[in-house]
């Protein structure tokens, strides 16, 4: 069994699962100013992801662990690679997760309205950052023979990596409009909507200035499967419009940023990380994995965990399926 | 300063903040089980009022303990480079199974917690704040199975120029694990008991909800005496082990120079620092060190010197002996503390079985001040431990020299340093600030949970 393989992906999977699920906090935290306009209208968009958002973010925290464990070499080359990058997405999650809990646990305008700027800003700088620099492996960096990044900040700031970032951040927008529809009652609802309508189309747009663009990238001039499906889904969510078809049109936007996010890990394969400098410098699952045994090991792990905990994960989405209404603001804790 | 001096100061300072939450998020969600079965139990509305008033306390804490923790991860790649290289087929593996395993339970049943009251039974609910303890409670076990693994590496083979695992078994056996884990959460029982006593201690002053808050400190003292007494008999049995292993961390640990038997422990040291061979050791107690290291009166420490001269034979020339003071200094800061905390838990004691707890105008006023006293105790802690590695990072196999990131230069680390100082220093003060707040507040008022319904949607704290 090619446990390489099997790990690169489950890696593919964590980071598109985290985009997937976090990807609507993301897009419910900067939105949240937007469709609410009342504090209780924003408690309310905020409250729609309440109990979701932490258990969401472990996808990240197990996507970059499961690097580190699985394919060190890369872990270690992208982490020290992007630092600067890095830095400001760490002070972004900070901010941003600080700015969920603690936003109502005072009555005061001001402490509501500054943590509001905050938790927008930091729910709009992560998805960037992170498509920055996960385009930045697709469309490679200088590295060299020892697997050591050889660039500086220009480097980590390509256009094809921008475009990326700008792409998943619009998407995540998206997701988290379409995420506010089906979770959350009118007025708020109504906004979610017409948000929607405005961002599915510069969503499409950006998608399939994507799809091409990776493509371009690649070889051949048939993209795979992974990307038509991401172009599928947000074609679907232009057109999917209208209160009754609020869950598909969820699906369609989770396809649409799942998907997007998939196709970089589809078309770098078997490369994690390509080198500008020369392709044989490439970080390859090869040449950076950890050993069979290790592996191994871990493949049992995920075994035995992954199930459990979308079990568990999947049953919380359940307790918390009802849409929520201006009534069920405040009280708590 | 070098890249190596900065990467060490900012990985210090990230650990030691991050670590000022954990103890208190793995004792409190502990001791905020504890209060909820006790209304699961007994009905009892006034269990009800304190469940949600030190939930409230808690889930303040875990916001920053959560962030920060996202650093950690961040930070062996980002500033150690050359040390995920080296030990990412073994040190990996912990770091992903903590995730995959605690943080997504911790996580998603905290969500489950704070919003499920009326929305699930309240058997189901009482379940899973049982499983935000049990999830932190897990998620210690296998980052100290990774740091110990760190101090007394097993389990493994050196290939390829680095090191690959050959038994998770043996890594999670890792005698050092064991109890070094152990230690670590009776410490955080003990924090969590600590804050819970001070925050009642605090009422029981003001005469604000007394009869409830005397039932949580008599709660956090049960927690208290045991737990710092185990704290102490556990560190001192880790102590033997890491004789055993890291004798050079003891020996500094004792500014023991030359090697004796028996051995004598200094109660305070005047100079040491700056490798002075020959403090001034003020009150020394015969025999005490031999045991404390080797459970044996007569037993044998080795001195710095003769451990210093026998690794240039082994591993080549270099200077193998740690910061002597900071060792020193941080054991004694580590266990006095401890040694505090365990007089004054007993002082709480005999105040409850008098029935005076609630007059004792003294010990409520110090127990308040004690709060800090946990905060010395765990810095010290881990200061102890991790700065008497050095020079090493992987204890006989790689120097901390060796483990930095080749690509990243001093000044891009200068910047982290100063952004995650200066964002913690904000982040501090606010989540103080709301702690205290909270911690003064009068209990909340009966508000009875409703019975799950269909109907009914989750009530929403934002």
């Amino acid at each position: 069994m090619d446990f390489a393989l099997v790990w690169f992906t489950l890696v593919t999977l964590l980071w598109t699962g985290f985009f997937v699920l976090e990807g609507f906090d993301f897009g419910v935290g900067m939105l949240h100013g937007l469709v609410g306009r009342t504090d209780a209208e924003r408690g309310l968009a905020i409250g729609s992801v309440g109990p979701l958002w932490d258990g969401n973010e472990v996808w990240l925290i197990v996507a970059g662990a499961s690097m580190f464990a699985a394919f060190p070499g890369w872990y270690a080359t992208m982490f020290s690679a992007f630092y600067p990058a890095l830095i400001l997405l760490l002070v972004a999650l900070i901010v941003r997760g600080v700015a969920f809990e603690y936003r109502g646990h005072r009555d005061s305008p001001r402490w509501r309205r500054n943590w509001s700027i905050l938790l927008t800003a930091g729910s709009l700088l992560a998805p960037l950052l992170i498509g920055v620099a996960l385009g930045g492996l697709l469309r490679g960096v200088p590295i060299d023979s020892s697997q050591e990044f050889t660039g500086g900040l220009v480097d980590l700031l390509t256009p094809y990596g921008l475009y990326v970032g700008l792409t998943v951040t619009v998407l995540a927008a998206l997701h988290g409009s379409t995420f506010l529809a089906l979770k959350v009652d009118d007025p708020v609802r109504a906004r979610a909507h017409v948000l929607s309508r405005v961002l599915a189309p510069v969503a499409a747009a950006l998608v399939l200035g994507f799809v091409v663009w990776t493509q371009s990238l690649a070889s051949g001039w048939f993209p795979g499967v992974v990307p038509i499906l991401a172009a599928v889904g947000v074609i679907a969510a232009v057109v999917l419009v209208g209160p009754r078809r609020e869950a598909w049109r969820f699906v369609a936007t989770a396809v649409a940023l799942g998907g997007t996010v998939a196709t970089l890990f589809v078309q770098l394969y078997p490369r994690v990380m390509v080198s500008s400098t020369n392709s044989a410098f490439d970080l390859t699952v090869q040449n950076t994995s950890s050993s069979p045994y290790a592996l191994k090991v871990m493949t049992v792990v995920a075994a035995v965990f992954l199930p459990l905990v979308l079990l568990y994960q999947g049953w919380s989405y359940y307790v918390f399926r009802r849409r929520l209404t201006l009534a069920d603001v405040g009280g708590g804790l | 300063m070098s890249t190596v001096d900065l990467d060490r100061f900012q990985f210090g300072m990230t650990s030691i903040y991050h670590f000022l939450f954990v103890p208190v998020t793995i004792g409190l969600a502990v001791l905020t089980a504890v209060l909820h079965t006790a209304w699961y139990r007994r009905r009892d509305d006034g269990y009800l009022r304190l469940t949600r008033f030190f939930g409230t306390l808690l889930v303040i804490n875990i916001a920053v303990g959560v962030v920060t923790g996202l650093v950690q991860e961040f930070q062996f790649g980002m500033n150690w480079a050359d040390y995920s290289r080296f030990v990412g087929d073994v040190f990996g593996a912990p770091l992903a199974i903590e995730g995959l395993a605690a943080f997504f339970l911790e996580s998603t049943f905290l969500g489950l917690w704070l919003f499920g009251w009326g929305r699930l039974s309240p058997r189901v609910h009482l379940v899973t704040i049982w499983m935000v303890a049990f999830g932190a409670l897990l998620s210690a076990a296998f980052i100290m199975a990774a740091n110990s693994w760190m101090q007394h590496p097993v389990g493994y083979q050196l290939s390829d120029g680095r090191a690959e695992l050959t038994s998770i078994g043996a890594v999670l056996t890792n005698p050092v694990f064991l109890w070094a884990y152990t230690h670590v959460v009776l410490a955080s029982l003990v924090t969590g008991a600590t804050v819970m006593l001070a925050v009642s201690a605090w009422h029981l002053l003001r005469r604000s909800d007394a009869d409830l808050f005397g039932r949580t400190a008599r709660i956090s003292l049960a927690v208290l005496i045991p737990g710092a007494l185990a704290a102490m008999i556990i560190g001192s049995e880790l102590g033997v082990v890491v004789t055993k292993y890291q004798p050079m961390k003891i020996a500094a640990s004792e500014a023991q120079w030359q090697t004796c038997q028996p051995c004598s422990f200094s109660l305070f040291q005047i100079g040491g620092g700056n490798r002075d061979e020959t403090p001034t050791k003020v009150i020394q107690i015969p025999h005490l060190l031999s045991l404390l290291a080797t459970n044996h009166w007569n037993g044998q420490v080795q001195g710095l010197n003769d451990l210093n001269a026998q690794y240039q034979q082994q591993y080549g020339p270099n200077d193998y002996v740690p910061n002597v003071f900071v060792q020193y200094w941080s054991m004694r800061s580590m266990a006095y503390t401890a040694g505090l905390l365990f007089l004054l838990a007993l002082w709480g004691g005999w105040l409850l079985r008098r029935k005076r707890i609630f007059e004792s105008r003294w010990f409520n006023r110090l127990a308040i001040w004690a709060v800090l006293l946990p905060f010395v105790m765990n810095t010290a802690g881990w200061m102890l431990t991790e700065n008497g590695r050095q020079p090493w990072i992987v204890q006989g196999l790689m120097r901390t020299s060796d483990g930095t990131s080749p690509s990243v230069g001093t000044a891009t680390v200068v910047t982290s340093i100063v952004t995650f100082g200066a964002l913690y220093v904000v982040l501090g003060v606010v989540a103080w600030g709301l702690m205290v707040r909270y911690a003064r507040r009068p209990l909340g008022p009966v508000e009875p949970v409703a019975e799950p319904d269909e109907r009914r949607p989750q009530v929403a704290t934002y």
